[in-house]
């Protein structure tokens, strides 16, 4: 095994046949193997243990990893995402924002990127003055900019408020952030925690802004619950699922007692906050939980996801999770459990910014450039560390461990299968005309995403797929009328045919091609389906690769490779 | 509804215009509501129906009363909801009228009001409206129809019309398909021994392995263990040259049990000795009504709570009733394409869940029954003709002070069902998701016969052939066809196994979400979609 992307190994009691092994990986999917003699199980169980924990990141993937490129193409790879450019797209700088360089050496806050976007305004010594008074040193910075309304949207961590301090630096950064605003003369500054957490976090010298310091703020308390409460609804969750013949009023009851929809939709509820603050009332936001690097990460993206059609496109979504995940220093080596490290510190919290997109793109089946492979090749890949890019906690980390020249950048390989991810039902026209997605967040509208905790049952799924015939179906047509530009331009050459006759031929030839084409196309879909559709009851079949659609396959492919 | 109609003074001045004949003098709400219950469905059966209905055509001012009616009913269908169910109409109709959508929470429907309302829809439906230019042929398939269609089944069953005057079997078709050694006046004896004369009959013949499904209802064998020899003959003569046959009974052995106390039962082993039981215990009657209640009132449900929106859902246990009949059904395929042995299908009536599983059979095993002219057929033979009490079981739909013993939405059931495999298998199906809320919608409120009265006698004796049209011939007009049929089509002859884990069902929000204000948008977006996949098709066909 060179992954580590097994999250748990079982050693569960002996029985007739063997020694039975459960694995359990981190994209939801679980494995039992029986092995015959106790002694070699023990064996087995130990070196994946040891496998699963690797002490230093030496020992991970993605340094030995090697998909036959030259430097330059790896260099080239890793140039995709500019996020330089990124704030350029953005409008900034601008008159009122302008880049600093006060964390060049990450010498005033070590978990954010060395470029950093503030309001022209705020001087050095507020920022130095601002970012002693917030945890870790996050200061707020600009993270999203909406041209439109010249809003901001700017992220930092809790102040170091205690029961009465309070940082005149600080104040007036937030100053700063208002008037680099026009339009509104307040800054919602949302607290994306429940208000009981600020509250206890007072007690530790944290805590919350206190309005009556703030001239210029409207504060706002999201209750977005923390990490430990997300472990344990996730565990929950998968525990309801994994249960063999589960009836339905047991899902359900699991799926309530969880709570995992639960707080997906109080993510959603406080993007579509920031997005209404921004977009409808043209007021800045600043956001900011305990660290600021989990459920403001979340609320952030997807709030900008919401606002800005870019953003919703292939590209523009790798722009997004490098920009406010990797660059801002969301804590992917603990949160993942790259390294053997503390359990606390694992959270699905990634995970959950992916579902919550998967929902949105239930909402707006034509928003998306993508499809939901995409995020899952993602989910996958935040964990299978064979990319660098999801490495080390913070940049920081990344540069030390010079990734950029040793590993791969995962960007690379998802634009070069960008095929693949493709939402056919992606029309441009309809982001034109509604810029700015407005979900409702009725519980309703909030499903299960079986595709991502099931997505190696096959059994669960649909037997057919619409995506994959409608990709089929468009991909012949795209070659269907290459042909007919082909032949048009051999019909040109024959000029002696007069104009009528030529006409007929082209269409009559292009029908001809294409007709072949749709039959091998049909034939090739039914051979698929006839192999047997497994057993009522669903059991593995795992020969079976090809009756899945083929991004599944593809899917499946990595992992075979990788078990 | 009438009286939300009524309500409304537009309606009310329409309404109240011709006031000549005793009969339409009623110029109060409830006047008119008594009338109009009186005139039509007060009394419950069908045959003073057509006297009163005969009499009222006949009176010159009844005309009048008529072109209201129809204007009514005109300006209702004009508004964009289609009478779904009563709840959204008002809803819909509220919001028409710009007040608070959320100040509706449940209709008030008193049983007389929507006794009115069907005695309208049955006027109307009688009416025969001229712009439809229909085919004068009533319905798509008959026993007769079905018999001559499958030629293999010639040499070992016979189409018996011992039903003919509905003497035998009131609920049955004139004619029916059993097996050929047995005669018309063994066959009377059977009926006697099954409940409501239902005895068994074919109503799927599997061409891969010869083998059938048959449905009835229990047999009358009561506390002391009655016998009856023909029965027993007539279903060994079902399953001859095999080694044995299934019975799947829809209820638990528990509840078989307590039916034999009152005079039902099922086959005991020693009689019916190449016959294997198979209970499978599935909700029906007025706990399904109770499912649907609760879970329509939980959609319409506007509390921005999650736990609290999961827990009504579940407490509605409609989706376990899904989860249920579908694995039912699947159970029941499995016998005959698997197992490859003939099965009898039975609850206790045999008008409910037994019609409900044996048309999802066959629409997992008959790539003929995926097809649109298949399913409406299918659906036409196996609920219809087979004797579902439509006007009984879809008389109120979820919104009805009166908790009616007869009530509940079987026929609702099978369409998510139906609805659940289209998801599973959106390549195998022929129809699309619209054709499923147009059928909901008709089976409630309709212009056509088709889904009127309780069985195929009445619909004789109101000459509802004559009367009205033909829904299923209706949808099969090409304008129709192309809104109801499925761009994606692609004919298989598997059989399509549905998976029931309850990770892979799901509400079906396309009927039960269908009037909230984001579905409206997912709908535009959805036939946008469509169009485009249409498109595509022709373009790789042309």
């Amino acid at each position: 095994i060179e992954h580590i992307k097994g999250s748990s190994v079982e050693k569960l009691s002996l029985t007739t046949t063997g020694c039975p092994l459960v694995i359990q990986c981190r994209n939801f999917r679980v494995v039992h193997f029986v092995v015959q003699r106790e002694r070699d199980c023990h064996d087995i169980y130990s070196s994946l243990l040891r496998l699963l924990r690797p002490v230093s990141y030496e020992e991970v993937y993605a340094f030995s990893y090697n998909p036959k490129q030259n430097d330059q193409q790896r260099e080239e790879g890793w140039q995709i995402i500019d996020l330089g450019a990124e704030f350029e797209r953005m409008g900034v700088p601008c008159d009122q924002w302008q880049l600093t360089n006060v964390n060049i050496d990450y010498k005033v806050c070590e978990t954010y990127p060395r470029d950093l976007y503030v309001p022209i305004t705020a001087s050095k010594p507020i920022i130095v003055g601002s970012s002693k008074f917030r945890s870790k040193g996050r200061f707020p910075v600009l993270t999203y900019f909406y041209q439109e309304k010249k809003a901001a949207v700017c992220r930092c961590s809790q102040p170091l408020s205690g029961f009465s301090a309070r940082c005149l630096e600080d104040e007036s950064m937030l100053q700063a952030i208002s008037k680099a605003n026009h339009n509104s003369r307040f800054v919602y500054v949302m607290d994306t925690r429940p208000k009981l957490n600020a509250l206890a976090n007072r007690a530790a010298g944290k805590g919350y802004e206190n309005e009556d310091n703030y001239s210029n703020i409207r504060f706002q308390f999201v209750g977005i619950e923390n990490i430990h409460v997300m472990r344990t609804s996730l565990q929950k969750l998968l525990e309801v699922i994994g249960t063999r013949s589960l009836s339905m009023s047991d899902f359900l009851v699991g799926l309530e007692s969880s709570g995992w929809l639960r707080h997906i939709k109080a993510v959603v509820d406080a993007a579509i906050f920031l997005a209404k603050a921004v977009t409808v009332e043209g007021a800045s936001v600043l956001v900011h939980c305990s660290d600021g690097w989990d459920r403001t990460a979340q609320v952030c993206s997807l709030g900008a996801l919401l606002m800005d059609p870019y953003y919703r496109t292939i590209k523009g979504f790798m722009v997004l999770i490098e920009k406010d995940w990797i660059s801002f220093g969301h804590k992917f080596a603990d949160r993942c459990d790259q390294l053997d490290g503390d359990p606390k510190e694992v959270s699905p919290i990634f995970t959950q910014f992916l579902e919550c997109v998967w929902q949105l793109t239930e909402q707006f089946p034509q928003a998306f450039e993508f499809s939901e492979w995409f995020l899952l090749q993602i989910h996958e890949h935040v964990h299978s560390c064979q990319y660098g890019n999801f490495l080390g906690n913070n940049q920081r980390q990344r540069e030390d461990l010079r990734l950029r020249e040793r590993t791969h950048s995962l960007w690379a390989f998802l634009m070069s299968e960008k095929q693949n991810y493709l939402n056919p039902f992606y029309s441009p026209a309809y982001s034109e005309a509604h810029p700015v997605l407005e979900p409702s967040t009725l519980p309703y509208h909030f499903k299960f995403w079986r595709n991502m905790y099931h997505q190696f049952d096959r059994s669960m799924h649909p037997r057919q797929s619409i995506l994959k015939t409608v990709l089929t179906m468009r991909e012949n047509n795209r070659k269907a009328e290459s042909t007919l530009q082909a032949l048009e331009k051999v019909m040109q050459r024959q000029e002696e045919d007069d104009d009528d006759d030529e006409q007929e031929e082209v269409g009559e030839e292009a029908t001809e091609s294409t007709d072949t084409e749709r039959t091998v196309e049909g034939s090739s879909g039914t051979e698929s389906r006839k192999q047997s559709y497994g057993e009522l009851e669903g059991t593995y079949n795992s020969e079976s690769a090809k009756e899945e659609p083929a991004v599944v396959s593809l899917e499946f492919g990595v992992a075979r490779m990788t078990c | 509804m009438w009286r939300m109609l009524c309500s409304d003074s537009r309606y009310n001045r329409r309404a109240e215009a011709p006031c000549a004949s005793p009969a339409t003098t009623c110029s109060s709400r409830t006047g008119r509501r008594a009338a109009l219950g009186r005139f039509c469905c007060s009394s419950g059966t069908s045959m003073p129906l057509r006297k009163v209905w005969k009499t009222f055509w006949a009176t010159p001012a009844s005309s009048l009363m008529q072109a209201t009616v129809k204007k009514v009913w005109k300006t209702f269908w004009a508004t964009p909801a289609s009478s779904l169910m009563q709840a959204t109409v008002k809803k819909e109709y509220l919001n028409l009228q710009g007040r608070l959508l959320s100040s509706v929470k449940i209709c008030t429907c008193s049983s007389l009001t929507s006794q009115a309302w069907s005695s309208v829809s049955t006027l109307h439906a009688l009416s025969r409206p001229s712009d439809a230019n229909l085919p004068d042929q009533w319905g798509l398939s008959s026993p007769e129809k079905h018999y001559s269609q499958m030629k293999e089944l010639h040499d070992r069953w016979r189409l018996s019309t011992v039903n003919r005057e509905y003497l035998v079997c009131p609920s049955y078709p004139p004619a029916v398909i059993v097996p050929k050694n047995i005669d018309d006046d063994m066959l009377e004896k059977v009926a006697k021994f099954r409940q409501g004369g239902r005895f068994p009959v074919l109503c799927y013949y599997h061409k891969k392995n010869g083998t059938v499904i048959m449905r009835s209802s229990q047999p009358l064998t009561g506390a002391n263990r009655k016998r009856c020899r023909e029965d027993e003959q007539l279903l060994q003569a079902a399953i001859e040259g095999s080694d044995k046959g299934y019975i799947i009974d829809t209820r638990s052995s528990q509840q078989a049990l307590q039916a034999s106390m009152t005079g039902g039962g099922f086959e005991s082993k020693s009689c019916y000795s190449s016959w294997k039981r198979l209970h499978r215990q599935m909700e029906r009657g007025k706990a399904l009504q109770e499912s649907l209640i609760k879970l329509v009132e939980a959609c319409g449900d506007e509390y921005h709570n999650m736990d609290r929106w999961l827990s009504k859902l579940e407490n509605s246990k409609w989706l376990s009733h899904v989860q249920t009949a579908l694995s039912t059904a699947g159970l029941l395929a499995e016998c005959v394409e698997r197992d490859g042995h003939s099965v009898l299908v039975y609850g206790s009536e045999g008008k409910d869940s037994t019609l409900l599983i044996s048309t999802l059979a066959q629409l997992i095993m008959d790539p003929y029954c995926r097809t649109l002219e298949g399913f409406l057929a299918l659906l036409e033979r196996e609920w219809v003709q087979a004797g579902h009490p439509f006007q009984q079981r879809c008389a109120h739909s979820a919104y009805s002070h009166a908790r009616l013993q007869q009530e509940s939405p079987v026929f609702l059931l099978l369409l998510d069902c139906v609805w659940q495999l289209w998801r599973q298998f959106p390549l195998a199906l022929g129809f699309s998701e619209a054709l499923l809320l147009r059928l909901a919608t008709e089976a409630y409120a309709s212009n056509y016969g088709t889904f009127l009265c309780n069985s195929d006698q009445e619909r004789c004796v109101l000459g509802l052939k004559e009367n009205t049209h033909c829904l299923f011939q209706a949808l099969l007009r090409p304008r129709e066809r192309d809104c109801y049929s499925n761009p994606l089509y692609e004919p298989t002859e598997l059989a399509i196994w549905p998976s029931v884990h309850p990770q892979s069902l799901q509400l079906w929000r396309g009927f039960f979400l269908r009037r909230t204000p984001q579905a409206r948008h997912l709908e535009e977006v959805q036939e946008e979609i469509r169009n485009m996949v249409i498109k595509w098709g022709k373009l790789a066909l042309s």
